[in-house]
């Protein structure tokens, strides 16, 4: 282990993201997040006690978190939020936590956590790329099957099906249209000014530093290589809860 | 009680919504799969309510499916929305209309930190400046679409030529509506009726005939989860909490789901097909799915605009049910045309036609 690293102070690290001197008060540990979390229905998960480890301020501890799997459960729908009776965000500390987890490249530890990198050569790639986070051309529906038939009609007749919607696509105005160079440009630069360039190279570097590790194909662009396809799709299925208790909450309590 | 008592009592729950001169910022999920919806909610609030609305083509996304897909940090998403209040206040707008809720609950959060982190708005400024050159006054209000269409719904009622009204049996609909989470979970004062009584749709559904249903679920997430539906190895994730509002409607027969959010509406659609692809099982009545709309669709339908040129078809749960019921002809040979007005080959496999 790195001395820098035995020296750093992970919770004061935090405490410089707003949003988790924000999110994080004073927690009573009654875990109405927990109870009201549609993470913690799904995966093996517990935002209640990811606060609780945060608030012992232990450095082993929260680095630790900062490699597990478990900050990468939460979906960020933050209903934590309104019901806490703290005031508390449990959500906005998993964002703070990630964030770190991210700059020190210990997310690369963990499955979920690997596959920040394919958000970031999808999503974060087009923001700067098209000025869009989404966008059309790029929800192929061979990787997209739950998009369903009206999507595949859609996608194949793109111009045409735009056009009754009163859209172009790429086009000089309305819905899907081209954003121009000189406005990316902006975008490139609030990325750099603001740190946004600085996170995007710290989650390729990481990654690209794991797939040697993994002994796996990574290449500098785009998705079709075998590190990429990996993180997209790896599930070793120690995630979820107990099939058995979905499965019981779904049939016997809704059918 | 007296009335100015209660007045107060609901006063949190109040929202102001600007009644013209808006600046509109477009949605990356909306523009994508639910196209129509942008363009009608441009078109019923220029054309039918006469309002101004002004767009600038330099605006871009706001990046926060990035945000919350944690590539992007706090202070980016800060300066890009700050460059898109630059380019309001170029034009001399004070009220942003945000047509995505995800935006919405991204543009609360700043609006909040700035008043509560005084320090993070300089900041802000500095950044945006550095990086663009541009300056920026922080806006009067900011309205969801759907605000601003709750705003005026009488207005639409009195115009309407279709109510959500059975023809058949004169009963109202049954309605289902879907606020999404980041409306008013996080920011309750932002949102019309706040987190604990959203009235934003509900209002849009009375005023135009409708019932509203409520069930067990009806505030649970529906599952996009931003990384848990990006990332194609945690998709069961979302399919599971749309799965679960599905089973908790059910038994109350919805006609239609009305939903706030652009990613919200297209998420209970796609799951409804794949949920029927892989077990067989459709939610509505009779076998059939249960319709997902956005409000400016619905909105767009009482006023009486062609059901294909606001993109129905475009839906993996079709509405024909549903139009026979409002008593809207649509041909559904219709429904997929080319530029130059030829039949397209129909999609097959489309629940409800």
């Amino acid at each position: 282990m790195a001395i820098s690293e035995l020296m750093e102070d992970l919770y004061s690290r935090l405490l410089q993201d707003i949003r988790f001197e924000e999110g994080l008060k004073a927690c009573m540990n009654c875990g109405i997040c927990t109870g009201i979390c549609p993470a913690a229905e799904y995966y093996n998960y517990d935002p209640r006690r990811v606060v609780d480890l945060v608030q012992t301020r232990n450095n082993d501890v929260i680095r630790e978190l900062l490699k597990s799997e478990t900050i990468w459960y939460c979906g960020q729908c933050m209903s934590c939020k309104t019901r806490c009776p703290r005031g508390n965000t449990p959500g906005m500390v998993i964002m703070a936590l990630r964030k770190l987890s991210q700059e020190l490249g210990y997310f690369t530890a963990s499955e979920k956590g690997r596959q920040q990198f394919a958000i970031k050569r999808t999503v974060g790639d087009n923001v700067l790329k098209h000025g869009y986070c989404v966008v059309s051309y790029d929800v192929d529906p061979e990787a997209h099957p739950e998009q369903g038939p009206a999507w595949e009609h859609y996608y194949n007749h793109m111009d045409d099906s735009l056009a009754r919607l009163g859209g172009e696509l790429n086009g000089r105005e309305g819905p899907t249209r081209l954003i121009p160079d000189d406005v990316l440009d902006e975008l490139k630069s609030i990325f750099k000014v603001t740190g946004g360039q600085d996170l995007y190279d710290a989650i390729e570097e990481a990654s690209e530093k794991k797939a040697e590790e993994m002994g796996m194909e990574f290449k500098k662009e785009g998705r079709d290589f075998e590190y990429f396809r990996h993180v997209v799709s790896a599930d070793s299925g120690c995630h979820q809860n107990e099939p058995e208790d979905i499965r019981k909450d779904v049939y016997e309590t809704g059918r | 009680m007296k009335p100015e008592g209660k007045k107060r009592i609901w006063a949190e729950y109040q929202k102001e919504i600007p009644d013209d001169h808006f600046f509109y910022v477009r949605s990356c999920i909306r523009q994508t799969f639910f196209a129509g919806s942008e363009q009608y909610f441009l078109k019923i609030l220029r054309d039918d309510l006469g309002k101004d609305v002004f767009e600038d083509p330099r605006h871009t996304t706001c990046t926060g499916i990035g945000y919350h897909g944690d590539v992007v940090p706090f202070e980016t998403i800060q300066a890009v929305v700050a460059r898109h209040f630059a380019l309001a206040t170029e034009a001399g707008y004070r009220h942003i209309a945000i047509s995505c809720v995800t935006s919405f609950g991204i543009y609360s959060e700043i609006l909040e930190t700035w008043k509560h982190f005084p320090e993070t708005l300089e900041r802000t400024r500095e950044d945006l400046y550095k990086a663009t050159g541009r300056t920026f006054e922080v806006p009067e209000t900011i309205s969801h679409t759907s605000d601003i269409i709750y705003k005026f719904r009488d207005q639409i009622a009195r115009k309407a030529k279709y109510n959500l009204v059975d023809i058949n049996t004169g009963k109202p609909l049954k309605v289902v509506e879907h606020i999404g989470c980041h409306y008013s979970k996080m920011f309750p004062k932002y949102g019309v009726g706040g987190a604990e009584f959203p009235h934003v749709l509900v209002g849009m559904v009375e005023a135009w005939g409708g019932d509203i249903i409520d069930y067990p679920e009806r505030r649970h997430c529906c599952g996009f989860g931003f990384r848990q539906y990006l990332v194609q190895a945690n998709r069961g994730y979302s399919l599971f909490a749309s799965r679960k509002k599905f089973e908790s409607m059910e038994p109350y027969r919805p006609d239609m789901i009305i939903a706030n959010c652009p990613g919200c509406t297209m998420f209970m659609d796609r799951w409804q097909y794949t949920i029927r692809e892989i077990d067989g099982i459709t939610y509505g009545a009779d076998g059939q799915g249960i319709p997902v709309l956005t409000y400016e669709e619905v909105a767009g339908l009482i006023l009486g605009y062609n059901p294909w040129e606001l993109g129905l078809q475009y839906h993996n749960v079709q509405s024909l049910p549903l139009l026979r019921r409002m008593g809207i002809k649509a041909d559904p040979s219709e429904r997929f045309l080319a530029k130059d007005g030829s039949r397209l080959p129909e999609p097959a496999n489309l629940i409800n036609g």
